[in-house]
């Protein structure tokens, strides 16, 4: 696949079980440099705790995660720490703290990382409400945010202390066509203008088309296709061709496992 | 989660085992803690300045209640002057501190619990930790220290408001001589006597605001899980309460 | 961080009343606490008692009942055997006589001890340093109900030549009460 130096996330045969349940069995992903990656599935496939993997939160039982080219399993507390000053990330509900202002949301990594004076603080954090459009929301609350300016606010704070690599978490769950339009461009802009490294996790397969650069595609704890979002819509295999489709025919099944239908309607109830 | 023994014994002492590892990490963090005088005067605030009517309210009627019995007590052998010694000593060595933390764990502990665990239920603890924030450092330390330092101002005003309910009651109420209910007080009461309570406090407000916080930063990220510990916070912090008292009590006695 | 003046204002309010309270209870209330206002100073005296109860350090010194100063040592002599109890006493009270009698007496039927001093007739003061020669020791509760019993006895049994009850403690005090 990709050489090392433009990779920034090497996934490799990564065999991961939470609770005894099997989540992931020779899982394989590269992210490369300056680029969107799409990560869809359906929902329980595991995007989520991939990006606990990728993010150093859990380690993989098996295999090897290497960001920025260090192995997550293998770095103390201060290293990880290290590689995430480095990356960004945003929530799926925006994870804002909640007893802090919006300013003071995405102050809030500069605050704690840097010494900056007051002024120049002020400055760089004006910079990137507006980067989102929310300069004049400053001092509201989080409460008062709708969803979709919880979740710019959030890309702003995410991107304050200028990370080389941005992971979404779901960003366009329960957001009306406007905001998720808004997201969206907001995604494509930061990875174009910032030079930044993307990865999406969603499984809003039309969206994601129209700005990733590659795609992978999740199911039963590994990645079943990749390519471009363009050479996944026209794959025949037919587990892709469902999810892409939505279709309800196709190896994901409909009815969970069942016993017989008719046998159980005409039987004796137990 | 992936401990072989799911007995309540085992359980039990899985959950007293990861407290103590806990405030391990916490008491390292509470260094860096104190550097940020802002944040813990604010935890100061929500702990101490927010469970100050309570407390003072529950002082004076319990002050009150300690002159009532008292006087009926002493009044049968016929020394109700040693009242003021009585409710003095009453208040600071046991009363005071206990019904202080415990009202605390009740006040205060559930929402330092619910406030810690929602922060966990919304992703916001784990968003600290993607920035390479540690929420030991900003969000527990400085609620734990701030549990830790409003117990003894809490417990000093409790004691001093039921003072006042007790002298209400055996003064204004009782016909004792007021000179003589305060110099009983103070010839009965020794420095020792209030270190106690101090120290009881202090011990109090450690135990409380440790289960209190790791009952939230563990909690089931979800409204029931955060219910849940919340319910635990209550229970374990008054169990541990009243078990410290009786060994403080002993070390002091 | 922007200022929240209600939150300072609550904060400061709380703490405040808290040290206020902390302050009255270590100063205020106990007899061995530091009063405020009172200065440490003052000039140290000792004296020596057969028997000192349950005095303690902290315990008052008082003449006609006025406070004037209070005991801040305790310690034993174990070559004649006996209390050695070191006294400060007010500055504001130095003209007390140095032969004044000092005794361990009981606030109320059961309350703590304090050490009275009745005044002697000398013309020099006590002083730092200066040591109390005659004292009386603490009237022991048991002892005295002891001699009042063996006199009891003695005399029920014909007995007029009673032997005095041991008990050293209260050796000196006439069982009369």
């Amino acid at each position: 696949m990709a050489d090392a130096a433009t990779a920034v996330i090497e996934v490799r045969d990564v065999h991961y079980a939470a609770s005894g349940r099997p989540i992931f069995a020779g899982l394989d992903m590269v992210v490369r440099r300056g680029r969107i990656t799409a990560i869809m599935g359906p929902s329980g496939s595991g995007k989520t705790t991939l990006l606990r993997l990728v993010t150093g939160q859990v380690n993989a039982d098996r295999g090897s995660v290497s960001v920025f080219g260090h192995d997550m399993a293998t770095l103390d507390r201060e290293q990880l720490y290290a590689v995430r000053r480095r990356m960004g990330m945003l929530f799926q509900n925006g994870a804002l703290l909640t007893d802090l202002d919006v300013f003071e949301n995405v102050a809030f990594p500069v605050r704690e990382h840097t010494d900056l004076s007051e002024s120049l603080l002020a400055r760089l954090v004006w910079m990137k409400l507006q980067a989102v459009g929310l300069r004049g929301a400053a001092r509201l609350m989080p409460t008062e945010l709708s969803g979709g300016m919880a979740r710019r606010v959030a890309l702003a704070r995410a991107i304050v202390m200028d990370p080389q690599l941005l992971i979404y978490d779901e960003p366009f769950v329960g957001l009306d066509p406007i905001s998720m339009g808004v997201v969206l461009r907001l995604i494509k802009r930061m990875n174009d203008a910032l030079g930044i490294t993307s990865i999406v996790v969603s499984h809003d397969v039309q969206e994601l088309a129209t700005i990733a650069d590659d795609s992978y595609l999740m199911a039963g704890g590994r990645m079943t296709a990749s390519g471009s979002p363009r050479q996944l819509a026209d794959s025949s295999e037919p587990a892709v061709h469902q999810f892409m489709t939505g279709g309800e025919e196709g190896p994901v099944l409909f009815h969970y496992p069942a016993p017989d239908y008719v046998g159980q309607l005409l039987g004796t109830p137990e | 989660m992936s401990a072989a023994g799911n007995g309540p014994l085992v359980s039990g002492l899985r959950r007293a085992g990861s407290t103590a590892l806990f405030l391990l990490q916490v008491l390292a963090q509470c260094l860096p803690a104190l550097a940020r005088p802002r944040q813990l005067a604010m935890q100061i605030y929500n702990t101490g300045a927010r469970s100050l009517v309570i407390i003072m309210m529950s002082g004076l009627f319990v002050g009150m209640v300690l002159g009532l019995q008292g006087y009926d007590l002493l009044h049968r052998f016929g020394s109700e002057v040693v009242l003021g010694q009585a409710v003095a000593l009453g208040l600071l060595k046991e009363l005071g501190p206990v019904i202080t933390a415990l009202l605390f764990a009740g006040r205060a502990g559930t929402a330092l619990t619910s406030e810690i665990g929602l922060m966990r239920a919304t992703d916001q603890l784990t968003a600290m930790e993607i920035m390479a924030v540690d929420p030991l450092r900003v969000v527990v330390a400085p609620r734990f220290l701030g549990g830790v330092i409003a117990m003894p101002l809490l417990t000093a005003i409790f004691s001093v408001v039921g003072l006042f309910g007790g002298q209400l009651v055996g003064v204004q109420q009782m016909g004792l001589d007021g000179g003589v209910f305060w110099s009983q007080m103070q010839g009965a009461v020794d420095l020792h006597d209030v270190a106690e309570g101090i120290w009881k406090s202090l011990a109090f407000g450690a135990a409380c605001s440790l289960i209190a916080v790791h009952e939230g930063f563990t909690a089931e990220p979800t409204a029931a899980g955060v219910g849940l510990a919340t319910t635990r916070t209550v229970v374990a912090s008054s169990v541990l309460i009243l078990l410290l008292d009786y060994v403080l009590t002993a070390l002091f006695i | 961080m922007r200022s929240n003046p209600t939150l300072e204002i609550g904060t400061g309010l709380f703490v405040l009343l808290g040290f206020a309270a902390l302050l009255f209870l270590t100063t205020q209330l106990p007899s061995s606490g530091l009063k405020l206002g009172a200065s440490k100073a003052g000039y140290h005296v000792s004296a020596e008692f057969d028997d000192i109860g349950d005095l303690k350090v902290g315990s008052p010194i008082t003449m006609s009942g006025v406070r004037v100063g209070d005991v801040t040592s305790i310690s034993f002599d174990a070559q004649n055997f006996k209390a050695v109890v070191g006294m400060r006493f007010d500055p504001r009270y130095n003209r007390i006589p140095d032969d004044s009698f000092a005794s361990i007496q009981t606030q109320g039927l059961l309350g703590g001890k304090y050490i009275g001093l009745s005044p002697g007739g000398s013309d020099t003061y006590l002083k730092n340093g200066s040591r109390i020669e005659q004292t009386q020791s603490a009237i022991v509760l048991e002892s005295l109900i002891n001699k009042f019993f063996a006199n009891y006895a003695s005399k029920g049994s014909g007995d007029s030549s009673a032997a005095p009850a041991g008990a050293a403690g209260a050796s000196k005090v006439e069982p009369t009460k």
